[in-house]
């Protein structure tokens, strides 16, 4: 997708869309990026929904808290009485709730789950179940209440790069079994919205072969299945290096002394093998870096944490996602 | 690094050795470098051991795939030419795993080609072979039991598949057994019979009503399709559920190594805690832990805060500008080792008595088999 078809961005943080799906390889960190971008969206007094659909529990992992319930609940405090909820969804709840908003089932449905029939309804057709997913996470998009939207911005950890394509593809999955019915109508609906300007897809990667290799096959898949792809997220970046060249063993020592280190014959052979190793690694990862700009997708680079992913971590991260523009 | 001093040590060249090892699983979460891992071991145990080995890959990066001679998804292993096996004698083949067509097989396998015919149009059957969470796993899982019924080989190698959750592979076979072998199938086989026993006739009634729901939210083409897809399975039942369990007890038994692999990351770490405590409960082998993409830094007794207060130093000094880099970066990577030390103590501190070994980080990624040998090496003599 081309700049000029991107929809414009009145609030200028280079986040337009109100519905992010953020996906990634595996080990790309997308769960701390997904939790960081609802806190970034969230400043300034907004409300946010951080969402996952797998069952990982990935949320309460990264906050330090009690597993999740199928249940909208505080999650924390963003800058300037901001606020980011989070949800676990779950097929099975999802359906269930479904169900009683169109049918009534009430008591039934219960009965209807101790037989199994739930699980069974949500196994037989795994596109039902990411229809569910996607339909509740398309509801508290939509969501109102009075004249005004429960959320600002709804955030998706979405399933990552391998999956995302048949996930986002409701369509295509349910029109394959149901080719009638209210169903078929639901994924009709989710996927309008996920292929309308309200929806930006973001894939999280790293300055690794694999994760880059993912990215560029996932970002071909989701633009030929009619989705917006919204920016490249690189993840755990490190300052470029001021001098970025070999440094010889007689240089290393000059400066070792000068500084007041060691500087035996150890420990400039040891330095001097991790420069080399650090200039491989860093040339490696400036010719990832051009793959990705080749996308010619916006690209907004995060700083690797040396400390982890705490929330003070999750704090420069989020403003690392807005002010990196 | 006292938390691998307390570890005892993993040491592979001795499960590759040995003739009673006839199967190794790799385990762990996604993008901690299990393929590659499993890829490793396999080329290790033909090259240094002797062995005639198959490596069963899921889902390997392209370039891997390819030095490794497998361009197509064919589903069948195949040599891997040029490995230097000449003094050892042993061999290397390799596959990846086609998921669809291994569960095509498994169709064919138990009933007549007509049967097969009409299970293969059902959308139904196309839904699950190629979409349901779980059939990767199965699948990966019934294609070692196939490997391991030709008794071809002395060492088969397995990757396992990304999945959600590392544990999928060991629940999804039983999940999905369980589901084709399930009293919902049966239910919606059976005609709704009167008269039966309370207890059944309750069923039926709650089904009935099920039906009506699913007619009405899914269309009656749905559920013409779905009773299509469960009679055509019928003679198929039991046949699923067996093999599962056959391949369940391979991995119980004595000649099954599970190897876990992890980086140390939190998430990585706390995946492979979870499945070692999984396989303490099914009484499953577990050799120990291969903990990738450990950072060490050359020069350990020059800490991370010396080296940083150093680069500063010289900064302010000018002239030093390549050495002040060079103590940053060094600063930089002595931080990273011990925060990784930390995350990796949480498994240690948690199976003190499993093995773990440490892969140190490789400044490139692997793709070819002379990286393969380099980590194979590395995983046998940290």
């Amino acid at each position: 997708m081309r700049a000029a078809e991107r929809p414009s961005d009145p609030a200028g943080t280079g986040w337009s869309a109100r519905l992010h799906v953020v996906t990634g390889k595996g080990g790309t960190g997308k769960t701390s990026v997904a939790a960081a971008l609802a806190l970034a969206l969230a400043a300034g007094g907004r409300r946010t929904l951080l969402v996952e659909v797998e069952g990982r529990q990935g949320i309460a992992q990264l906050f330090g808290i009690d597993p999740l319930p199928y249940e909208e609940r505080h999650l924390a405090d963003a800058p300037d009485g901001g606020e980011v909820r989070a949800l676990a969804v779950d097929a099975e709840e999802a359906l269930l709730e479904y169900l009683d908003m169109f049918y009534k089932l009430g008591a039934a449905g219960r009965a209807l789950r101790k037989l199994g029939a739930i699980d069974f309804a949500t196994t037989i057709a795994p596109g039902l179940r990411d229809v569910l997913l996607t339909g509740k996470v398309k509801e508290a998009t939509t969501r109102t209440s009075g004249q005004r939207r429960v959320y600002d911005a709804v955030v998706l950890d979405a399933p990552p790069t391998g999956r995302i394509g048949r996930f986002l593809n409701v369509t295509a999955e349910t029109a394959r079994l149901a080719k009638v019915g209210p169903i078929k109508t639901q994924s009709e609906g989710v996927a309008a919205l996920l292929r309308s300007p309200i929806t930006a897809v973001h894939v999280v990667t790293l300055l690794e072969e694999m994760p880059v290799q993912e990215t560029v096959d996932a970002i071909a898949d989701l633009t030929a299945l009619g989705f917006g792809v919204g920016k490249v997220i690189v993840n755990g970046t490190r300052p470029p290096l001021p001098a970025g060249r070999p440094v010889s063993a007689a240089e290393l020592r000059r400066g070792l002394v000068a500084a007041g280190l060691p500087a035996d014959r150890e420990t400039v052979a040891g330095l001097h093998d991790e420069a080399r190793d650090q200039l491989i690694r860093r040339e490696l990862e400036d010719s990832l870096r051009a793959d990705l700009v080749e996308l010619g997708l916006p690209m907004t680079e995060l700083p690797l944490l040396p400390d982890g992913v705490d929330r003070a971590g999750l704090a420069t991260l989020a403003q690392a996602l807005v002010s990196a523009d | 690094m006292p938390s691998e001093d307390a570890a005892p040590q993993l040491d592979v060249d001795q499960i590759l050795a040995d003739p009673g090892v006839r199967i190794i699983v790799c385990c762990g979460a996604g993008g901690v470098g299990k393929t590659t891992t499993a890829a490793a071991l396999a080329l290790r145990a033909a090259e240094q051991h002797g062995r005639r080995t198959v490596v069963l890959t899921i889902d390997p990066a392209r370039r891997l795939a390819q030095s490794l001679g497998l361009t197509e998804l064919d589903n069948t292993p195949r040599q891997v030419k040029g490995i230097d096996v000449e003094t050892s004698g042993g061999e290397l083949h390799a596959m990846m795993l086609d998921m669809k067509r291994t569960f095509d097989d498994v169709v064919l396998q138990h009933t007549d080609p007509a049967k097969a015919a009409e299970i293969f149009a059902n959308p139904f059957y196309q839904a699950m072979s190629s979409t349901f969470a779980g059939t990767q796993e199965y699948m990966a899982m019934e294609k070692l039991g196939q490997l391991h019924a030709r008794g071809e080989w002395d060492l088969i190698v397995v990757d396992t598949p990304p999945s959600r959750s590392a544990l999928d592979f060991l629940d999804a076979p039983a999940r999905l057994s369980r589901f084709l072998d399930g009293r919902m199938l049966r239910l919606l086989l059976a005609p709704a019979r009167s008269g039966g026993r309370s207890m059944f006739s309750l069923v039926t009634a709650s089904f009935g009503m099920f039906s009506k729901v699913v007619q009405k939210v899914l269309g009656a083409q749905l559920l013409t399709d779905l009773s299509g897809f469960v009679a055509a399975l019928d003679s198929m039942f039991g046949g699923f559920r067996q093999r599962a369990e056959q391949t369940y007890r391979i991995l119980q038994a004595r000649e099954t190594a599970f190897v876990l692999v992890a980086a140390p990351e939190p998430d990585a770490v706390r995946e492979a805690a979870y499945f070692a405590g999984r396989l303490r409960e099914e009484k499953m082998p577990l050799a120990g832990l291969v903990l990738n993409r450990v950072h060490r830094p050359a020069v350990p007794e020059l800490d991370a805060e010396q080296s940083r207060v150093a680069a500063e130093r010289l900064a302010e000094l000018g002239g030093h500008e390549a050495t002040a880099e060079v103590l940053r970066a060094h600063a930089a990577l002595a931080r990273q080792a011990v925060r990784e030390q930390q995350v990796a103590a949480r498994f240690t501190e948690a199976f003190p008595a499993v093995p773990s070994v440490s892969v140190t980080a490789q400044p490139a990624d692997v793709h070819d088999v002379d990286g393969l040998r380099t980590i194979g090496a590395a995983i046998s003599r940290p």
